[in-house]
């Protein structure tokens, strides 16, 4: 571990560390950091959800307005991919969606564990997401499902290339989903730590290498703000995503 | 660098070890995370799904028909106001007319009264200048007769004087009589 030195070590801050240890059947299932992040964030969500639940006087407070423009947000982007009968995903996207944007943005407070960085997360959601959409589509449309993979209007010749390809994009569905976003929040917060590191080493260094530190943290900041926008957008790919692979499982003629 | 760490390098030693240095890769935090993520987001997803979501859908509800039934009553409203100014204006009219009624009816009163009044004056006024013609009539009537007894005496006088003998006085007063205009 600490191979790049004690200033900057970039990988540190993903590292999982058990808070409460549990063993279960041999396995480790220990209540660790990474746990603790995902309470948080269910809290945050839970907390908020339940303010604007409870505001029923009419006019909305702050909160209020967060928790229905969060609603209305969601409901808009499922209603427009998926339709009207896709809202019966609803929940799922929504609850994706807060998870994943607030997982991001609780991790970009300094010395705070970010639950999205560690890729078994993002493919456990891309996996639910990805059966899903198997289970519901062919729970709907019965054998219809698999017309997905059988775009109409294709000539017979070249179809069994169009098919395969078809079925390799669906297989690399949650590949991409969840690549997407753990290689964003990975690679964002590599990115924070090393120049906030340079901050520190700099300073560290000599009276004149001082001076040079606001460069670096500078960049800082900067980036700070792109990874304002990355947790958001992350958030909304994902759940986007998600939409739009549901619109298959109800939808599937193309 | 902490006591976290190399705890799970030392765990990351025991079982898969290829990735010891990356942690996301780190197979041996998997079922903890697989675990705690289905635990906290079923705990999520039961909430929003079953409680929270369909009370803040209800709460956007509200707003909407409230803000929807509140836009209708203002739309009444407006109607009943405008029922109301045109009740008004038409009130306002009718007063108007009745006023300028009343008023055209008090005007013909006063002006039917002063002819009757007028009439009635000039009725009198007629009457007494009847009066006061028959008045001149048998004053002029008495002068005339008057005239015609002098006459008669002066022409008598006359007579009287120029013939030395006192004159019939019979043909004196036909004489006179004779010659009295008419």
């Amino acid at each position: 571990m600490a191979t790049s030195g004690p200033a900057i070590n970039p990988i540190e801050q993903f590292s999982v560390s058990k808070l409460v240890d549990v063993h279960i059947a041999g396995h480790d299932f220990s209540f660790t950091n990474s746990s603790l992040y995902m309470a948080i964030a269910v809290a945050i969500v839970c907390i908020l959800m339940m303010i604007g639940a409870n505001g029923g006087t009419g006019i909305p407070g702050r909160l209020q307005a967060l928790a229905e423009m969060a609603y209305e947000f969601v409901s808009g982007m499922v209603r427009s991919a998926a339709g009207e009968h896709g809202m019966v995903f609803f929940p799922l996207v929504f609850c994706l969606f807060m998870f994943i944007l607030i997982c991001n943005l609780v991790g970009l407070i300094p010395h705070a564990f970010t639950v999205t960085s560690h890729i078994i997360i993002t493919v456990s959601m891309a996996l639910l997401v990805f059966f899903t959409v198997i289970i519901v589509g062919i729970a709907k449309n019965g054998l219809h499902f698999f017309k997905l993979f059988v775009p109409s209007g294709v000539p017979i010749y070249i179809l069994p290339l169009v098919v395969a390809i078809e079925i390799i994009s669906f297989l690399s569905r949650p590949l991409s989903h969840s690549v997407r976003l753990f290689a964003n929040m990975l690679a964002g917060h590599i990115t924070l730590n090393v120049f906030g590191g340079f901050c520190v080493m700099l300073l560290g260094a000599g009276a004149v290498t001082k001076a040079v530190a606001v460069l670096p943290f500078a960049m800082t900041i900067g980036l700070d703000a792109l990874e304002l926008l990355v947790a958001f957008l992350q958030a909304y790919v994902f759940a986007m995503l998600t939409c739009m692979y549901l619109n298959d499982a109800l939808h599937p003629g193309h | 660098m902490t006591e976290p760490t190399k705890a799970t390098q030392t765990e990351v030693g025991h079982e898969a070890g290829g990735h010891a240095n990356f942690p996301p890769f780190d197979s041996s935090t998997f079922p903890s995370q697989l675990l705690w993520l289905a635990i906290t987001f079923g705990a999520l997803y039961y909430v929003m799904a079953k409680i929270a979501l369909p009370k803040v859908g209800a709460v956007i509800e509200n707003r909407k028909a409230r803000i929807a039934k509140d836009l209708n009553d203002a739309a009444a409203m407006q109607q009943q106001a405008d029922a109301a100014a045109a009740a008004h204006e038409k009130t306002l009219a009718d007063a108007r007319a009745k006023a300028l009624g009343v008023a055209q009816e008090a005007r013909d009163k006063l002006a039917a009264e002063s002819d009757l009044k007028r009439k009635a004056l000039e009725d009198e006024l007629a009457a007494k200048m009847v009066v006061a013609e028959g008045q001149i009539a048998a004053t002029r009537a008495q002068a005339m007769s008057n005239v015609e007894s002098i006459a008669t005496e002066a022409a008598g006088a006359i007579f009287e004087r120029i013939l030395g003998r006192p004159a019939d006085s019979h043909a004196i007063a036909a004489a006179v009589a004779s010659v009295k205009p008419t």
